[in-house]
């Protein structure tokens, strides 16, 4: 099997089609783990794992120190805002004072893209990212996945609909360079104010007609919309936005019957899915938070025998 | 003392002189200019098989001073600027406090007394404060020596201040440079948009941001037969609006900086927070119609937009990084490379676009090589190149996109105002 060489996980643009199915297979076999009476297996016993969050977001956090914790490593949260520059203090300078104290892994959500990019450079400790700005979130494309070879047993020749803002979309970036890698077909849907300008060049198609995104679609991921775009003008009203692309039930009898809904959480319930759909039969958005936590054992375990 | 320069290939557009001739210099001023000057009871400097310039002219710097004295000051900026072959510099007033009165001129005009190396000419601010609100007094402004206005760093976004500012700004004659940004449809953007502002997940502004200024302004500039000069062109439509300009007989001049005909926005990957610069840096098209803009004459000046940042506001996310980079140094090899060794322009051509130009367009008695002036020249060895090195930057501040490149052109000696102020050798 394939070895896994980089020290950090940035972004899926990067990963090749084997790296990629690589995570997707280590998780596999993590994911047993989640489903045994003691849940903790000592592979990271003696190694610390950062959890670095300048962006407020209690699942992904969560979901990363419940991986770090049932792989033995030990754990510190430090929650930053972005005032500590205010305060002098630079990325960098709080990068290389958490080195300072010698840990293993680093994991980082920011909200400017690149900032990961930043501290991988500036550190010798493993950088995961876990979202920074409208960049990529890999860790969440990769439970995306994991959760569609799941349900559908393979990706390949899939049809996916991402639906939403995909221009501010780190989820959405992710998405499309792990699925198409993969052999997945991805289109994605919004209007054309949230989709990005040279999508031409993205290995996606695009529609702004949110039936045509339905149909013939195997899996809907269903992005959350943002109440703060609405100010700048990307759209009229949330009202607007869920009456055009809003995924009702009524909508859904355009989709292939076993269709499956995915959504990153966490929801606007009635805005950009109705709560029948989020709740309904096709909906595997818990599941989803399951596969997140072996996918990030799996991403945890990797870097840390990266580059070694 | 007498100084004889012996056998310098001259190129001087201004007396349209271009070949070998000997240089005598006597306490500073020019004597004679001619072939095989007897050269006894001189200090000889030989010159076969260099290049003879009259001293750059910079029209667009950031010189920080007074402000931000860690980034740059006059004195660390004129040595920067004779580092590149600069003998003039001209300082955009986006200081703090800005050049929007009186006295920050005369501060300028006396601390650069007291540095004595070189002319430095500020630029005074179109509006107070550079808040597109109010006219400065221009008349005091241009009375105490600014040598044309701009609110560079901001656009005058209100249009009808704009207009009063080159309506008013004529009776000075006085040079009017727009920063051309439409500062709604850029705001919050860190790169040129498209694909790679898309795939990197950064905010982009697009290039209709400058199109559109530099549309009204020409307009304004039409309405109020002000002298507009248009600052960092860097699209190609931008350079055509301009073109059509000039053959309309609108009086409009035009400059670009290295920067856009020598880098595309794909250097930002990475995120390379040194390619950060607004405008922004754009696509190869736009590199090869800013090209065809100084081959044709549509762009009159290469400027530096030398715009110095401290490691902090650089070395950080590229979301909360500084816009500029600095560009004294590297201006003339940067030219060299991408326009004369590519042969888009002559050596004459070059000569007019980072020397002649910028002193006609802002009215200054620079950019020749006199007899009976005192001597501003440079001597480049073109047949040599350098390594652009951090720790050989002159400048206070490093931020350089250009950093590891190899550059023609080694620059030997500079006459500023008549004194040696640099010696290679
Ligand atoms: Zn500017």
């Amino acid at each position: 099997m394939l070895n896994w060489k980089h020290k950090d996980l940035l972004g899926l643009e990067e990963l090749s089609k084997e790296e990629i199915e690589l995570i997707l297979e280590t998780a596999d076999s993590f994911k047993e783990i989640s489903l045994r009476p003691i849940k903790k297996v000592p592979t990271l016993r003696g190694k610390t794992v950062v959890l670095f969050f300048f962006e407020p977001s209690t699942r992904t956090r969560t979901s990363f120190e419940l991986a770090a914790k049932r792989l033995s490593a030990d754990t510190v949260s430090i929650s930053a805002t972005t005032s500590s520059i205010v305060k002098g203090e630079t990325l960098k300078d709080t990068a290389k004072n958490i080195e300072a104290m010698k840990v293993d892994i680093i994991v980082m959500r920011h909200s400017s893209s690149g900032a990961p990019h930043l501290l991988a450079k500036a550190v010798e400790a493993s950088v995961i990212n876990a979202g920074d700005g409208c960049h990529e979130h890999p860790t969440q494309a990769l439970l995306d996945m994991f959760t569609i070879k799941e349900k559908k047993g393979r990706i390949s020749g899939l049809k996916v609909s991402i639906i939403g803002d995909i221009a501010h979309s780190r989820v959405a970036r992710s998405n499309i360079w792990g699925l198409t890698k993969l052999g997945a077909e991805v289109t994605v849907c919004g209007p054309p104010t949230l989709i990005p300008q040279g999508i031409e060049k993205f290995p996606v198609k695009v529609t702004y007609d949110v039936e045509e995104a339905i149909r013939d679609a195997d899996v809907l991921n269903i992005l959350r919309i943002q109440l703060e775009r609405q100010k700048s003008n990307l759209f009229p009203s949330l009202r607007e936005y869920a009456l055009n692309f809003g995924i009702d039930a009524e909508k859904l009898k355009f989709a292939k019957p076993e269709v499956l809904i995915m959504h990153p959480g966490p929801i606007n319930r009635g805005v950009e899915i109705s709560p029948e759909v989020a709740d309904g039969p096709y909906s595997v958005i818990l599941e989803q938070v399951t596969n997140g936590l072996a996918v990030r054992m799996a991403v945890l375990y990797l870097v840390s025998q990266g580059g070694k | 003392m007498s100084i004889l320069i012996k056998g310098g290939y001259i190129v001087d557009p201004e007396n349209k002189l271009e070949g070998v001739y000997d240089i005598l210099i006597d306490d500073g001023e020019i004597k004679k200019i001619e072939k095989d000057i007897d050269s006894e009871k001189c200090e000889l400097i030989d010159g076969k098989g260099k290049y003879i310039f009259p001293g750059l002219v910079d029209m667009h710097c950031h010189l920080r001073e007074p402000g931000r004295e860690d980034e740059e000051t006059l004195l660390s900026g004129s040595l920067s600027g004779i580092k590149g072959g600069f003998t003039t510099l001209c300082c955009m007033p986006n200081t703090k406090p800005p050049i929007d009165n009186q006295g920050i001129v005369e501060y300028i005009y006396n601390e650069n007394k007291k540095i004595g190396l070189m002319d430095i000419f500020p630029v005074g601010a179109i509006t107070k404060n550079l808040e597109g609100k109010e006219l400065t007094e221009i008349g005091e402004l241009k009375k105490a020596g600014v040598v044309a206005i701009s609110d560079d760093g901001n656009c005058v976004m209100d249009s009808e201040v704009m207009r009063r500012a080159m309506e008013y700004s004529k009776m000075f004659d006085l040079l009017v440079i727009s920063h051309c940004e439409d500062k709604n449809l850029s705001r919050g953007g860190l790169m040129n948009e498209g694909y790679l502002s898309s795939l990197l997940g950064l905010k982009g502004i697009p290039r209709q941001a400058e199109i559109v200024m530099v549309a009204r302004d020409i307009e304004l500039a039409k309405l109020t037969e002000a002298k507009l000069h248009i600052a960092h062109v860097s699209t190609k439509e931008t350079v055509e609006l301009i073109r059509q300009a000039k053959k309309r007989g609108i009086k409009v001049t035009a400059e670009t900086c290295p920067h856009y005909f020598s880098l595309t926005e794909e250097r930002i990957l990475g995120y390379n927070t040194n390619c950060k610069v607004n405008p922004p840096l754009r696509t190869p098209e736009d590199i090869e119609a800013i090209k065809e803009g100084l081959r044709d004459g549509t762009i009159d000046v290469i400027a530096t937009d030398h715009a110095p940042h401290a490691d902090f506001e650089k070395d950080v996310e590229f979301e909360q990084a500084s816009f500029g980079m600095i560009g004294l140094e590297t201006a003339l090899g940067i030219a060299l490379k991408e326009l004369i060794k590519t042969k888009i322009i002559s050596l004459s051509q070059l000569v007019e676009k980072m020397s002649l130009n910028p002193a006609k367009i802002l009215g200054l008695d620079k950019g020749s090589i006199n007899i009976g002036k005192p001597a501003d020249l440079i001597i480049v060895d073109l047949d040599k190149s350098w390594e652009v090195k951090r720790e050989k930057i002159v400048s206070k501040s490093k931020n350089t996109p250009f950093l590891n490149w190899t550059l023609p052109g080694v620059i030997e000696y500079v006459f500023a105002k008549g004194k040696l102020v640099l010696n290679k050798n």
